[in-house]
């Protein structure tokens, strides 16, 4: 993975030290309230409901061993010993104190992290695929490209005072497991049909919150050399033509939508025809340094079948079920990407412990070319483990409360803080996904299920993702009671798409009972191996609508 | 209203008109609606520059740069940044005069400003007094290198840097 050189190292701590005078600035009162907030957002200090809040950037997702024990030990010391992944691949502390946060600015510039630009009106942290660089159905590691943006973005000239926040996502793979086109900006790395170079497709205009939309392409087959040049003209576009008169409707999707997708893409060439491509690009050397960082670790040579794995998966059906569940195909022979859900029954999804942080660090260094992953569905991912290791990574991850079989699974819920934490949350969102986790416990029915991907947000702003969950939920306050609306065929892949609304809210105690219902109908009509969003999408909406109008019908 | 560049305070020398009616001004500053008018008045000792909002579109003002001392880009609140892109389409056009950016800014913006093409910064009185100038120039030196290549002094970039370092490094004996 990627190392800091010494201009990176210097880069940190100079912002770290950019930021405690900042702090300081506003405690002489050089500074205005009004002034501070953008520059305490744009390192990571939000303030919540209950206390500051403070996102730690995980850029594209990647970790190392030393980086996660670094984060137990902050939130041992400064929180309350837990931590929470989010669908940005980031992390949150919810309880530290701000006084504290210079100090633990310098404990993640100890370990190559920041804070920087996870929250503000720029270019957030940008986010990958979690099996970048392991997935069989990878054309090129996206994490070249996403290192390549971080450093671009991070503390822009140009693009650090936005109309709005703005999310880029990269994929390399067939199958888009970064959601690429609910970002502002998604890349995918692709091979041009006549040269087979690898280009990059550029969508423009995704994006969830209250008006949710898919983002457009706007370059089928960007050259890889254009590709800060190109990032360059879309972002001027956008800083000068996106809408400031209304927060709401300042994100790019609105322009795109508002001027058109062709009109958009137009002004963008012509920006673009305009530049010196060679002055802002990154040279070819520079390209191939980072580059360099995401070879693929020295993977033993070895069968593409463990013996030792399928004996012990005979020996333990458990076993055999976890591993069916929470791994998938891998690039070498032998080896296996593990996702490590953090989402045991009953659990805030997302949270970790900073024991169950030290415990998967453990299991990164020994058995994963000390390597990890953060997964925006908010699980973990060792993205390289042998076979034959599989059953002793169980094991331990089972004495930390690690080892829920349900990666991809109907309790496999993402989910936003809601009301428990976040100062934005209308509603809660935690306890309906312990509730519908609760419902679905049984292992067996789970997989009789198949996958099936419910994602809850707290509010409009749908940091759960829920328009592009196969059901979504979400909660909305009406009249001082909290009401959850549920939408039905979002997809979050490469065949993306926003969910549409079955009907009236319902009250908190009812959604498990509608999600029981809509499951219901999927099972009935499922033809053999349908999958629920394949079976939504043949059988279409009214018979879901119709199980729905009977949960409304019997709370009325 | 207080005026700075990268070395400190600064006078200055512009006289904002109300209107066209520049009369015999040396250094008059005139409002985008007006600048036709004024530019026909122009006298020959005398130099103008503009005062613009920050969506004028590029297109409509690239008429007029070569016939100007200084482009004035109005900076409603600090946290607009139309002006830093504005900015930077001027200078690539090759706008050799002054850039002045004119509004509410921050210490923090100093060093964005200065790259994107700003020479000057005027501030409104409360936030002169808030932040004195010795705040600006430390907050522009924050930083040793950037990211970005193009913007600012060349060499002052980390992937300059960076190649500059590699041709300089005895080849590896490998």
């Amino acid at each position: 993975m990627y190392r800091y050189d010494e201009f990176d190292e210097r880069f940190v701590r100079e912002r770290v030290a950019q930021f405690t005078d900042q702090v300081a600035r506003r405690l002489d009162g050089s500074l205005t309230e009004d002034e501070f907030k953008p520059l305490r957002l744009k390192n990571g200090v939000y303030l919540q409901l209950h206390a500051y809040m403070l996102r730690i950037a995980v850029p594209y997702g990647t970790l190392n061993s030393q980086q996660l024990r670094q984060l137990a030990l902050i939130g041992e010391r400064y929180d309350r010993g837990y931590g929470h992944f989010t669908t940005r691949q980031n992390l949150q502390f919810n309880w530290p104190k701000l006084r504290d946060v210079p100090a633990i600015l310098g404990l993640l510039a100890d370990v190559e992290m920041h804070c920087i630009q996870t929250s503000g009106n720029c270019i957030r942290n940008v986010t990958a695929d979690h099996f970048a660089g392991v997935a069989q159905d990878e054309i090129e590691d996206p994490r070249p490209t996403a290192e390549l943006i971080r450093q671009w973005s991070s503390a822009h000239p140009e693009f650090s005072y936005l109309p709005r926040k703005f999310k880029i996502a990269v994929t390399g793979a067939e199958a888009d497991r970064a959601v690429i086109k609910a970002h502002d900006i998604g890349l995918r790395l692709r091979r041009h049909p006549e040269t087979h170079e690898t280009c990059y497709e550029i969508s423009v205009g995704g994006g969830l919150g209250r008006t949710p939309m898919i983002g457009k392409v706007v370059r089928d087959y960007l050259p890889k050399k254009d590709l800060l040049a190109y990032l360059e003209a879309i972002m001027r576009v956008y800083n000068l033509e996106g809408r400031r008169d209304n927060k709401y409707k300042a994100r790019v999707k609105i322009l795109v939508h508002e001027i058109g997708a062709e009109e958009f893409t137009r002004r963008v060439e012509a920006e673009f025809a305009q530049l010196d491509g060679p002055s802002i690009n990154a040279d070819p050397e520079e390209v191939a340094r980072i580059a360099a960082y995401f070879a693929p670790p020295r993977y033993e040579v070895l069968p593409a079948v463990s013996n030792t794995l399928e004996a012990a998966k005979a020996a333990n059906p458990a076993f055999a079920r976890w591993v069916e569940v929470n791994t998938v195909p891998h690039k070498a022979p032998g080896y296996t990407a593990l996702t490590i859900s953090l989402k045991p029954i009953g659990q805030a999804p997302g949270d970790a412990t900073s024991e169950q942080m030290r415990r998967v660090a453990d299991l990164a260094e020994r058995y994963s070319f000390d390597e990890l992953r953060v997964t925006h569905a908010q699980n973990l991912v060792l993205p390289h483990v042998r076979q034959r290791d599989l059953y002793a990574i169980w094991q331990q991850l089972g004495e930390a409360g690690l080892a829920t079989a349900n990666v991809g699974l109907v309790t496999d819920i993402i989910s936003c803080p809601g009301l428990d934490y976040c100062a934005l949350a209308t509603a809660r969102s935690i306890p309906i996904a312990q509730a519908i986790q609760s419902r679905f416990a049984d292992e067996a029915r789970q997989r009789e299920i198949g996958p099936l991907g419910i994602k809850i947000s707290g509010c409009i702003n749908a940091c759960g993702h829920h328009h592009v969950g196969h059901i979504g939920i979400l909660g909305l306050e009406k009249r001082g009671i909290e009401s959850y609306q549920i939408t039905l065929g979002g997809d979050a892949t490469e065949n993306a798409a926003i969910g549409e609304i079955l009907g009236p809210g319902l009250a908190a105690e009812e959604v498990p009972d509608a999600i029981e219902r809509i499951v219901s109908v999927y099972l009935a009509a499922r033809s053999e191996g349908e999958s629920f969003i394949d079976n939504v999408r043949r059988i279409g909406l009214a018979p879901f609508k119709a199980a729905f109008q009977e949960t409304a019908r019997a709370a009325a | 209203m207080p005026l700075l560049d990268r070395t400190g305070s600064r006078e200055d020398r512009w006289t904002l008109s109300e209107g066209a009616a520049i009369g015999n001004i040396p250094a008059a500053l005139v409002p985008w609606e007006v600048l036709a008018e004024a530019l026909d008045a122009q006298e020959p000792e005398q130099v103008i520059g503009v005062l613009i909002p920050n969506n004028v579109p590029f297109a409509e003002l690239a008429p007029f740069l070569p016939r100007l001392t200084l482009v004035a880009i109005a900076f409603p609140a600090y946290s607009d940044g139309r002006g830093f892109s504005l900015a930077r389409q001027i200078r690539r056009l090759g706008f050799a005069g002054e850039i002045r950016a004119s509004g509410p800014l921050i210490a923090d913006q100093f060093a964005y400003a200065l790259s994107c093409g700003f020479d000057t910064i005027e501030l409104p009185e409360a936030n002169a007094a808030r932040q004195p100038v010795p705040q600006w120039l430390h907050a522009k030196d924050s930083f040793s290198a950037t990211y970005q290549r193009g913007y600012g002094e060349s060499g002052r970039n980390v992937l300059d840097q960076r190649r500059a370092a590699r041709a300089a490094a005895p080849v590896a004996a490998e």
